[in-house]
Formats: C-alpha cells, sequence, structure tokens
C-alpha cells in the first residue's frame, strides 16, 4: 500500500456497496414522512431483484429491467397499502408479513434462473473526464444507477422542504386528524408515498442483481433490507443524512476487508460489527437532544388512520 | 423484531410448509434435512440439496424426504426439535453451527437418528460426517503457486474454524512448494453466504494485489468479480464455471450423494451406528471440477498427480515438514499430522499473513 493509489479501488467499491442501502433508505423515508411504517424493505428489495434480473436476462435491456424492478417493487407495496392502509391492518405485522412474502416469491420467481450470468450494468464513461486521474474513475465513470441514486436523494430533499406537495405529504405524517380535517386525501396521499417507498426499494434490489453482483440467488439481499430500515433512524428522517449513513455503512465494510487483506491484526468480528456499533453510538448521541428527533421524525408513524374519527 | 427472530419465524413458516406437503402417508420412512443457506445458492447447500434427491431416486416411496432451508445457525434448535417431534427416523444437519442444537435435541429424541455435517461431538444417535475438503484444496494450491503472477494469493474465508483455517493451510503448503514465494492474504467475512459481501472481500484482495482468489464461503459472486477484474478464481463446493467461464480454473466439488444413501439405507435396515466419516478424494466426497484449459499442460499434469497421489495414499498434504506462521515447528521431517490435530488446526502456516482471528 504506497502512496494514496489504494484509494480509488477503496472508494469504488464502496459506492457499489453504499447505493442500494441509498435506494431503498431514501424510498422508505419518504414513506415514513408520510406516517407509515414499513417494515417489508428487505421483501421488496427482494422482489425488485428477482423481477430486474429476470427482465435483464430476457430482454436483454437494463432500462426495461430497471423499470420492472421499480415496478415489482411498487406492486409489493401496493398490496402493503391495501393491507394496512384500506384494510387497517397493523403495520409493523404486516411489514414483516410482506417481507417473508417477498422472500419466498422471489426465490419462486427466480427458481428456473439460478445459476444464470448477465453482464453487469454498463458503466457511464463520458467522455473526456473519465480519463481523469484519481476523480475520474470516481465522480465520471460510474453506471447510470449510481449517478440515479444521487439524484434521488437531490429530488427528495426538494420535494419535501420545497414544494407545497412534500409539505402536505410531511402534514399527513405529522397530524393525519388535521390534515384529513382541512381536506387533504389523507390514504390518497399515503398510498402514493408507499409505492414510491416500494419502487425505490425495487431498484436498489435490483442494484444488487444487476450490478454488485450480477446474478440471482435467493435471499441474496442479505439483510440489506434492515439496514435501510435502520440507516433511517441513524438519519433521523433526514435525505442528506440517508446518503452520508449509506456511504458510511457501505465504507466501514469495506475498509474492514481492506484492513484485514492489508495483513492489520484487527479482530475480524470486531470490524464486522463495527456499523452497527456505529449506529448505536450515534443514535445515543443524537437521543440525547431530543428536540432534534422530534423535529424531524413523523409524529404519526405506525398509527392507523380512522377517517370517521 | 430482530433479524434472528425473523429468520426463526422464517425456519418456522418453511418448517410448517415442508409438514404440511410431506406428513401423510404412515407407510414411508420420514427423512429430514436441514440446510444453512437457500437451495438456491448453487454452492454448499445446493449440494445438500443434491444429495437429498439422490436418497429419494435410490428409495423412491419408501422414504419421504423434506428439507428446511435457510436456517440461521443461532435460531435452528426449535426447527431440529420440530422435525424430530413430527416422527422423522433421520434428520441430517448440514452446517457446522447446528452441532450444540443437534445434541441437545438429539438427548431429548434417543430414537431418532441424527448425521451433523462437520461436526466434532457425536452421541449414541448422532453421527457425524465431513468431506477432507482440504485434499482439494492442496491440489489447487499446486495450480494457484504455478499460474500466480504477483505471488499474491487472496482467500476468503467465513469463520475461524479448524475446518477453514486446514483449507488456507493446505492451499499455502501446496503453493509454496512449487513456489515459494507465495504469500496469502485471508480476508474473513463472518458469513457463509452473502453474496454483496463476498465479491466486497474478492475485490479488496484483488485490489491489494492477489491475482488468484479462493473461497470458503457459498456464493459464486467472488468468481464473477474475479471474472470481471481478470484474475483466477477457484469454484467451491459446486462448479462454478458458468459464472467465470474465463476465471475459474477449478472447483472444489462436495459430493455427498453416495454417503446419504448409505446412511438412509443403514437406517431403514436397522444397522446404522454412530461413527464419525471422513471421506476425501478416493470417496468421491470431494471432486475437481474440469480443469480451465487455459492452464498448461504440464501444470494440468502436475495438479492430476497430486490428485492420484492423495488417492493412493502416496502424497499426505500435512506432510512435514512445516513451518507455523510464528517460525516454530509444525510438523517435523518424516512425520504427517494425524486427524486430531487438524480437526482442531487452530494455527496458521508460514506464508499466511495477517493474524487468524481467535
Amino acid at each position: 500500500m504506497s502512496g494514496f493509489d489504494w484509494i480509488v479501488p477503496v472508494i469504488l467499491t464502496v459506492i457499489t456497496a453504499a447505493t442500494p442501502l441509498v435506494f431503498a433508505g431514501i424510498g422508505e423515508l419518504v414513506t415514513e414522512k408520510s406516517g407509515v411504517l414499513n417494515l417489508g424493505v428487505e421483501g421488496m428489495m427482494l422482489v425488485g431483484a428477482v423481477s430486474g434480473f429476470i427482465t435483464a436476462l430476457v430482454t436483454g435491456n437494463y432500462f426495461l429491467a430497471v423499470c420492472a424492478a421499480a415496478f415489482a417493487g411498487a406492486v409489493m407495496a401496493f398490496l402493503f397499502g391495501v393491507l394496512t392502509l384500506s384494510l387497517m391492518a397493523n403495520q409493523v405485522a404486516t411489514g414483516l408479513a410482506l417481507t417473508l412474502f417477498g422472500v419466498g416469491l422471489s426465490a419462486l420467481m427466480g427458481q428456473e434462473f439460478v445459476g444464470e450470468p448477465i453482464s453487469a450494468l454498463n458503466k457511464l464513461n463520458i467522455a473526456g473526464l473519465s480519463d481523469l486521474p484519481f476523480i475520474g474513475p470516481i465522480l465520471f465513470a460510474q453506471d447510470a444507477l449510481v449517478y440515479l441514486s444521487f439524484a434521488m436523494v437531490a429530488i427528495v430533499s426538494w420535494f419535501l422542504y420545497k414544494t407545497k406537495a412534500g409539505l402536505v405529504l410531511r402534514a399527513v405524517g405529522d397530524s393525519h386528524d388535521a390534515a384529513h380535517s382541512i381536506g387533504y386525501p389523507v390514504i390518497a396521499i399515503r398510498y402514493l408515498a408507499v409505492m414510491f417507498g416500494g419502487a425505490m426499494s425495487g431498484i436498489g434490489g435490483a442494484y444488487l442483481s444487476l450490478a454488485y453482483t450480477p446474478m440471482w440467488a435467493e435471499n441474496m439481499t442479505a439483510g440489506r433490507g434492515w439496514i435501510a430500515l435502520a440507516l433511517i433512524v441513524f438519519a433521523t428522517w433526514k435525505p442528506g443524512l440517508v446518503l452520508v449513513g449509506a456511504y458510511m455503512f457501505g465504507g466501514i465494510t469495506i475498509l474492514q476487508l481492506h484492513a484485514q487483506a492489508a495483513g492489520l491484526n484487527v479482530p475480524s468480528q470486531v470490524l464486522s460489527m463495527l456499523p452497527y456499533l456505529a449506529t448505536i453510538i450515534v443514535l445515543v448521541l443524537i437521543s440525547k437532544d431530543e428536540s432534534r428527533i422530534r423535529k424531524h421524525a413523523p409524529a404519526c408513524i405506525g398509527k392507523i388512520f380512522h377517517p370517521a374519527a | 423484531m430482530t433479524r434472528k427472530q425473523l429468520s426463526g419465524l422464517v425456519s418456522a413458516v418453511a418448517l410448517a410448509g415442508g409438514l404440511l406437503m410431506g406428513g401423510t402417508a404412515a407407510a414411508e420412512d420420514k427423512i429430514g434435512f436441514i440446510y444453512v443457506g437457500p437451495i438456491g445458492d448453487h454452492g454448499w447447500t445446493y449440494r445438500h440439496e443434491l444429495g437429498r434427491q439422490a436418497v429419494q431416486n435410490e428409495f423412491g416411496d419408501k422414504v419421504k424426504t423434506t428439507y428446511v432451508e435457510s436456517v440461521k445457525e443461532s435460531s435452528s434448535e426449535p426447527v431440529i426439535r420440530q422435525m424430530a417431534a413430527d416422527g422423522y427416523k433421520l434428520i441430517y444437519t448440514t452446517s457446522f453451527g447446528f452441532m450444540n442444537p443437534t445434541l441437545k435435541v438429539a438427548k431429548q429424541f434417543p430414537d431418532v437418528k441424527f448425521e451433523h455435517a462437520t461436526g466434532y461431538k457425536r452421541a449414541d444417535n448422532v453421527s457425524t460426517y465431513s468431506s477432507r475438503f482440504y485434499e482439494g484444496r492442496y491440489v489447487v494450491g499446486k495450480i494457484a503457486g504455478k499460474m500466480t503472477k504477483s505471488n499474491v494469493i487472496g482467500y476468503i474465508g467465513s469463520f475461524p474454524i479448524p475446518e477453514v483455517v486446514r483449507g488456507i493451510n493446505a492451499m499455502t503448503l501446496a503453493a509454496r512448494s512449487v513456489n515459494p514465494d507465495v504469500t496469502v492474504k485471508v480476508a474473513w467475512v463472518n458469513t457463509w453466504y452473502d453474496p454483496g459481501k463476498e465479491g466486497d472481500a474478492a475485490k479488496a484482495l484483488i485490489d491489494q494485489g492477489a491475482d488468484i482468489i479462493l473461497q470458503h464461503t457459498d456464493s459464486p459472486a467472488p468468481l464473477q468479480v474475479a471474472e470481471n477484474r481478470g484474475v483466477w478464481a477457484v469454484g467451491q463446493a459446486s462448479d462454478m464455471t458458468k459464472f467465470a467461464p474465463k476465471a475459474q480454473l477449478t472447483a472444489i466439488i462436495d459430493n455427498w450423494d453416495g454417503y446419504y444413501v448409505a446412511r438412509t439405507k443403514a437406517v431403514l435396515d436397522g444397522s446404522w451406528k454412530s461413527e464419525d466419516t471422513w471421506g476425501g478424494l478416493k470417496s468421491g466426497m470431494v471432486e475437481l471440477a474440469p480443469y480451465n484449459d487455459a492452464i498448461p499442460a504440464d501444470v494440468v499434469a502436475l495438479a492430476e498427480e497430486t490428485r492420484k497421489g492423495i488417492e493412493a495414499g502416496t502424497i499426505m498434504p500435512f506432510a512435514g515438514p512445516i513451518t507455523k506462521q510464528d517460525g516454530s515447528v509444525g510438523a517435523k521431517e518424516g512425520e504427517s499430522l494425524d486427524d486430531g490435530v487438524l480437526l482442531g488446526m487452530n494455527w496458521y502456516v508460514e506464508g499466511v499473513e495477517g493474524q487468524l482471528p481467535k
């Protein structure tokens, strides 16, 4: 490890590790901001991953594949919406059921496709810029989904805090009764937010099966949906911090692998738990300042809305 | 709700599903299989599943085989107990971490026979079986030592248990016997199955100079990374050449079919006894996938010579002299490490970098 040559490959690997978390996290953030807690992220990611993979394998068109993944994730989320928003089932239990359902459904859908390799999503080499030393490969030679993940964070941030529609969505999440009494369609808004969350989870899953490890394997998300859920609390429901958190999670995981390969004598078990330890520490630090959490946490999260009441 | 609880729930649901399908006729003997990963992992669990199918094909209507997949090691006990309580005659628990839960349940169900893979604790109704994977790794080590240009071999480890350490040491000894300049870098991922993390570990090792990647984890992700980065890799548990047609040198294949059929037969005819089986290349429990065409003929010849030597018993992978990583003597000239030492191996040989996690 002479000089700084090793930094570029490390950063490149961190980007691929963080991108699925960014997608799933930013989608679930919007869902939660509308006052709905959907614990089915893992299941929606898996169904997105398998749908995207099958579409890519059959059509060879990665744009279609990403669309299919988003659509599949949104359909899963719609199902969740029907159960929790229209039929008023408990959100926590339904979300868990959605994950279990997603694990099984994706395995079933992917049965015929295990062991079929596809080529990875192309990197967009931006002419002239991707050859720049250091920043070239990092900033200008990523695949389209990486750029999209950054764009989505910016768009969600702008939408939530700079548009009227975003204000309404936050109002629904903070006090559905108040929003209802001044005439906003609480249930319809929540449906949209939940389905947006599902679509983003689907794309996050597809990033795994199309770009990260271009194959389909059962349960290939390996718990990333749960990490995305933790990320939102870690980020105290702020879009920018979801991005930071995702890169921190990805970064620690990759750095610990590099540290081991470099022969640093740090117990790998300790290194493996570092991301989670970091989350807990940050949570404790933030929790000391209650006002900061309260300001951004949706007050109605997880509560069922009875329009008649 | 933690992931652990959740996976328990998944297991319970899967089990309920399995039992619903398989719990009707009384004439057939029920044989259960508990897997640590999904049968679609295309690696470890997939090979056990092929073994189950071999049992079902062999005995047809006489047995009813059922499996539960993706059972977390930490929450496996209720799954094993459920099967035992449901009248299963024989239960295969196919991961190292199922060891203590298997023994605990076995004590409560003395009439049920258990077969635990890769463990070292037995009881009157618990047999253990494993494969001398290290024999395959020794053959692969000879190839790796000849094929590496950077003289750095990367090794992705799951958990620092003797089974995995043995593989690292066997490979290192073989590689250095043909190329003394080889060093081995190890990255532990603390999981048997996480395609993303396994791929990340492969990237980290390649970034640090490794031009051959070996793995003791279950997904083909590291081979895919090797294919993309233009380095060599060795498939694990199953032939993974589809994922890395250019990169896969060969693969170390587990073949449980014969053992599963034999042990199931023993239960059916009442001759089953608790014992420990440790098969290798000779018994067919370990196989090698076809060699990559890009391997020069003399290297293939060397590999074949090594394989035949191990089968014939003329080549012992852990024959001395062996120097440990810390410079002390692992085995003297003329002696060969016995199975007891191999089963408890908790030290690296010279040439492996980094410290073995305790």
